[in-house]
């Protein structure tokens, strides 16, 4: 039917290549959306998100004199500002346009023709119905702060500062430990060039603690997140390090006269391999490089009976502060960068493997510290059980990693660190090393050819992967030995390897405490647990909350190159974002007519930012619109229906039901 | 000129709305001289051929009251719709469906049932029921036909206003008889009640609190009920936030909540679904087992949020399980 | 039988964006279901759903966040409270509990769609057809 009336709705059927029209009969859509009520025209058209099918929609406003315009493609989660801007060009308010879904919740999700068709149709009309009841609005225009915030000081973290900070901006960078530098710290070489770990992140690491535009926070947690994009308000509570960070220089003294001569605690920087006193330094490059006191393990802390020898040692510093209280900052922010980082997989539960119950069992972040010379042996690599050298070491691959038991997904990294940690290990021990994996994934710059070099060292390759490890010989060769099951499906035979020491190559998995960030920031995870990019492709460090971005293993399983560039990459979007002081929000938000409510107060509870409030002279909801941030619940409880929210009103939505409901 | 001519009629009603216009009291002798009652088989022995031979729209005005329910009722609706300039609603059952529109959820064979045979009073041992014809020599007698479902009457022929309650208040009465004879009625269709809520003429509305976190509801006759206090404060379910007023806030004046008897106003479509919304919402718990624990506090939703607005609700009737099943 | 019509109402954030992800990993289910976009489950007005019957829905299914993780901080509680009472108002109106579903699904969770969908979808083939009764019919005993 040809528009008459007010309304005159254009309807643009996308076929985007085949991606629907495979599935969908776009012609008999468009032929059907022609004849509905106050449509004024239907196209259908290849590819309506290109130059030319957004130049029919501004030439049809212009021409025929549209005044809505409807768009059949994708999500509107992808086009919807594109065809909105489109509408816009050609003179129209950009509200007078809705998107209407039939790709992704139609023609890849449906296989029969006519069905998915039958659908199509129904889902235009429905918004052909919806669409006479929109009305001309303005976005709303917020202000944005210039601050960001950084949670977790690996090296992600560290690089989205350091980036945003030589730009300008002010950032708060937030680490749960006592120094920034994360798993990276621990490592002894990294792949495929074997540079010391320590020796390139350590310059970032004191350039942080030199930026002026960083606020550096360790021991501190994010306990709170409010408000939303360009305004987030985020409360950190920094415990107690009981060591003024401003007066401490790290002259180490009070470690020296600490009442404990050796060190008794572990060692969380070694994985517990050495012990460590109640006061203590992470490591000699912790920024910052103060010392702290571990309140579980300090006497003086514990029981105040301490001869206070390490106070006296601080001398007329006063660096050192018992009284130290949990103290609470709030921030407020513009955008915040996730880069929580990962957890290393606990082999424990693979009792196969006997991590836990088997000495010379390690894990490879435990030998990546027995490897480096800072580590607990000083870079020797020796056995737990004898401290002897290894003549022998097998490395098992895919450790918790693309294992049904355990996480379904390949860690990424595995592969290479095996093969970095089976290059240092011959180069220290001259031991013969075996490594037993599916398959080699080296897919990374320099890496294939690290392979090869490995290959020609004469490290020893089995495609197998380890079935178990066990120390009970059956053989004399095996005597006294670790014995590695596998399976060489190259040669199609079951190998025993007797090795002095096994080396489990562990998965990298999403933090312990994943599920209550993702909470607190508003954000959802994968079904591997990690955190959930907005668009695996187009939008990799954003997030489904705007204004929270992603960057390092938070996000899933990489490398240290890929985490470095994900960062770079989410403080650009950050920058972009904070750069743009202001920015417009959807104007989806919620308001009272006056002369319909009867000041019932069912509104007021509801609103979970405190947008709502009671006129108490006229007995009204109010709703202050900066505040509400559109979901609509109170609109939906107020048994007046004197409530609308804007871009979802009742009719729009009456509306859209009936039309898609409506029989043929 | 001769005076205007009023007429009063009662379908499926309890005679309540009668009452309404018998409580004009004095006042209703000022309606008596302003009109001429043509037609009011409750109290005035006129018949339906005195209508039937009337003008079409020879009545200025008819106030029909009760819902329609049988074949009677339906066909002496027509004819008064037929002779009516202006025909109003009168009252929950007429509006609504009111009451009688609980039937709605039970069918005629159910209902039948019920009333000739299983209550404790029924004795019937034939299992005799009425009949629409009986043959007795040569006369045939008939009855009305009752249907499954009861309507509004605005379902069934066009009504040209509405006026609320159960009954109707007195000066809602008075107040639609002088707009009529003033000609200072609204546009067709309006509901002859303020479009506002009870709430805000609540004479306890100052004692609602902002969040009522409701951990249990109450039913009046098993609690006392504080005079002064808003009711849903208490605990009881009161429907004022979902109940047009207009109503004088009778129910709460006699320390009782309200019921729903004036229906939604104007921009609601469900009145129960609507009051549903604003009660559920206000429930003190985020624990689904909790959240469900309290909700059984209400007994019977369909006749706590339905009570009058079956018949006019968006399912308006029980589906009922499939013929021969 | 006819294939029953299933109207959904999901949320922007997790239901919708599942849906979304189940169309980009080109999970097949059933083509009985119709989505009418919402920014929060708490937008539900329990009007719609009777509406959506009233139009001749066969079934209703409302897709939210997990508790905890709603957008809006609670807007999935909000609906929780009301589905809870909806659901027992309309068992007493002889909707069969099948016919109207809550769910909570996650962003991520396409495959949870997709299995919510085929299973509503199944479960409704083996009830009953909904009957419409409009109020200008009339059923003579």
């Amino acid at each position: 039917m040809r528009g008459n009336g007010d309304v005159r709705i254009g309807v643009y059927v996308c076929h985007c290549g085949s991606n629907i029209a495979a599935t969908v009969d776009v012609e008999a859509v468009t032929r059907y959306a022609e004849e509905l009520p106050n449509v004024a025209l239907a196209r259908e058209y290849k590819y309506m998100c290109s130059d030319p099918g957004q130049e029919l929609i501004r030439k049809d406003i212009d021409e025929n004199k549209l005044n809505r315009v409807i768009v059949a493609a994708c999500s509107p989660l992808l086009h919807e500002h594109t065809f909105r801007h489109a509408t816009e060009a050609a003179g129209l308010n950009a509200y007078y346009f809705q998107m209407v879904n039939i790709r992704e919740h139609c023609s890849w999700v449906h296989d029969d023709r006519e069905r998915a068709t039958t659908k199509a149709k129904d889902l235009i009309r429905a918004a052909t119905m919806r669409i006479v009841h929109h009305e001309a609005l303005e976005p709303r225009k917020v202000a944005i702060r210039p601050e960001v915030l950084v949670v977790g000081g690996g090296v992600a973290g560290i690089q989205a500062a350091l980036t945003l900070a030589a730009a300008g901006k002010h950032v708060y960078l937030v680490e749960k430990d006592a120094t920034i530098g994360g798993h990276m710290a621990k490592f002894d070489k990294t792949f495929p060039t074997l540079d010391c770990s320590m020796c390139i992140l350590a310059p970032k690491m004191t350039a942080v603690k030199a930026s002026k535009n960083i606020t550096l926070w360790t021991c501190s947690d994010v306990t709170r997140v409010e408000g939303y994009v360009g305004n987030f308000k985020v409360t950190v509570r920094r415990r107690p390090r009981y060591v003024i960070e401003d007066l401490c220089v790290g002259c180490s003294r009070c470690i020296d006269e600490c009442l404990f001569k050796e060190g008794k605690f572990p060692d969380e920087w070694n994985l517990g391999l050495s012990k460590r006193k109640p006061v203590y330094i992470p490591f000699p490059q912790a920024v910052p490089p103060v010392a702290l006191i571990d309140p579980a393990a300090c006497i003086q802390l514990k029981t105040v009976k301490c001869k206070m020898t390490f106070v006296e040692a601080c001398g007329e510093r006063k660096a050192i502060d018992f009284d130290q209280k949990a103290e609470e900052k709030v921030i407020e922010v513009g955008a915040i960068i996730v880069a929580t980082g990962f957890r290393a997989y606990d082999p424990t539960p693979l009792n196969r493997y006997g991590y836990g119950r088997l000495k010379d069992v390690y894990t490879a972040l435990e030998v990546e510290r027995l490897l480096n010379a800072s580590g607990p042996t000083g870079g020797n690599l020796v056995r737990r059980s004898d401290n002897a050298k290894p003549k022998s070491v097998a490395i098992l691959h895919c450790v918790g990693s693309r294992d049904e038991n355990a996480h379904i997904y390949c860690s990424r990294v595995c592969c290479m660190y095996s093969l970095k940690l089976a290059h240092l290990i011959k180069e220290k021990t001259g031991a013969e090393v075996f490594n037993c994996y599916i398959d080699i994934r080296a897919f990374g710059k320099g890496y294939e050819e690290f392979y090869r070099r490995l290959m020609s060292e004469g490290v020893q390759f089995i495609r197998g992967k380890g079935a178990e490890v066990t120390d009970v010989a059956e053989e004399l060769r095996e005597r006294g030995k670790l014995v590695v099951s596998v399976e060489d499906t190259l040669l199609s035979r079951i190998r025993r390897i007797p090795v002095d020491m096994v080396v489990l190559a562990q998965a990298l998995e999403a933090g312990a405490d994943a599920a209550e960030v993702r909470r607190m920031f508003n954000i959802s995870c994968s079904a591997d647990g990690f955190f959930l990019e907005k668009h695996p492709k187009l939008a990799p460090v954003n997030t489904v909350a705007d204004g929270v971005f992603l960057a390092g293993c938070c996000q899933g399983a990489k490398d240290i190159p890929d985490t470095v560039a994900q960062a770079g990459a989410a403080a650009g979007e950050a920058l972009a974002l904070i750069d743009a002081q202001f920015m417009m929000m959807e104007p989806n938000t919620a308001s009272v007519t006056e002369d319909l409510c009867s000041g019932c107060r069912t509104c007021l509870p509801l609103c979970p930012y405190q947008a709502i409030t009671r006129d108490e002279q006229k007995n009204k909801a109010v709703i202050n619109e900066v505040l509400c941030k559109g979901c609509g619940t109170c609109v939906a409880s107020c048994p007046s229906a004197a409530i609308s929210q804007k871009l979802f009103t009742d009719a729009q939505i009456f509306s859209e039901i009936q039309g898609v409901m409506m029989h043929e | 000129m001769s005076k205007p001519k009023v007429a009063f009629y009662w379908c499926a009603s309890c005679g309540g709305c009668e009452e309404a216009v018998v409580d004009l009291a004095e006042g209703v002798l000022q309606v008596v001289d302003a009109v001429d009652i043509c037609f009011w088989p409750c109290a005035l022995d006129f018949k339906k051929s005195d209508v039937e031979a009337m003008a079409d729209g020879e009545i200025t005005a008819c106030f029909i009251n009760g819902a329609i329910r049988s074949s009677e009722q339906l066909e002496m609706a027509e004819l008064v719709r037929r002779k009516s300039k202006v025909l109003v609603a009168f009252g929950s059952c007429a509006q609504q469906g009111g009451i009688p529109g609980l039937a709605n959820l039970f069918d005629l064979k159910g209902v039948m049932e019920t009333a000739y045979e299983t209550t404790a009073s029924t004795v019937n041992p034939d299992k005799t029921r009425p009949k629409t014809s009986h043959r007795e020599g040569n006369h045939e007698l008939t009855l009305p036909e009752l249907w499954d479902t009861v309507h509004a009457v605005s379902q069934r022929i066009d009504v040209d206003y509405f006026i609320p309650g159960c009954p109707p208040t007195p000066k809602l009465l008075a107040d639609a008889v002088n707009a009529l004879l003033e000609g200072k009625l609204p546009p067709k269709g309006s509901i002859l009640s303020p479009n506002m809520a009870l709430c805000e003429q609540c004479p306890r509305k100052d004692s609602k609190p902002s969040d009522l976190a409701i951990k249990e509801f109450k039913r009046p006759h098993a609690h006392m009920i504080d005079p002064e206090k808003c009711l849903l404060a208490q605990g009881f379910l009161c429907m004022g936030p979902a109940t047009r007023g207009g109503c004088e806030s009778l129910c709460i004046n006699g320390n009782m909540p309200c019921t729903g008897c004036f229906g939604p106003t104007d921009q609601v479509r469900d009145q129960g679904a609507k009051a549903l919304s604003a009660i559920a919402s206000a429930v003190g718990s985020n624990d689904e087992g909790e959240i469900e624990n309290i909700l059984k506090g209400i007994v019977d939703p369909v006749g706590t949020f339905y009570r009058y607005g079956l018949a006019t609700s968006m399912l308006h009737r029980k589906k009922m399980p499939a013929k021969g099943a | 039988m006819s294939e029953p019509k299933i109207l959904a109402f999901f949320c922007n954030w997790c239901t919708y964006t599942a849906a979304d992800l189940a169309g980009t990993s080109r999970m097949k289910y059933a083509a009985n279901v119709r989505v009418v976009r919402m920014m929060c489950s708490g937008r539900l007005d329990p009007q719609f759903v009777l509406q959506a019957f009233k139009e001749g829905a066969d079934g209703v299914l409302i897709g939210g966040c997990h508790p905890n993780d709603c957008h809006y901080i609670e807007g999935n509680y909000k609906a929780l409270r009301r589905m809870t009472l909806l659901k027992r108002m309309m068992e007493s109106m002889g909707i069969e509990k099948a016919r109207v579903r809550l769910e909570w699904i996650s962003a991520s969770e396409g495959l949870k769609l997709q299995e919510v969908v085929n299973e509503m979808t199944e479960q409704l083939k083996k009830l009953p057809p909904m009957s419409r009764m409009e109020p200008t019919q009339v059923a003579h005993p």
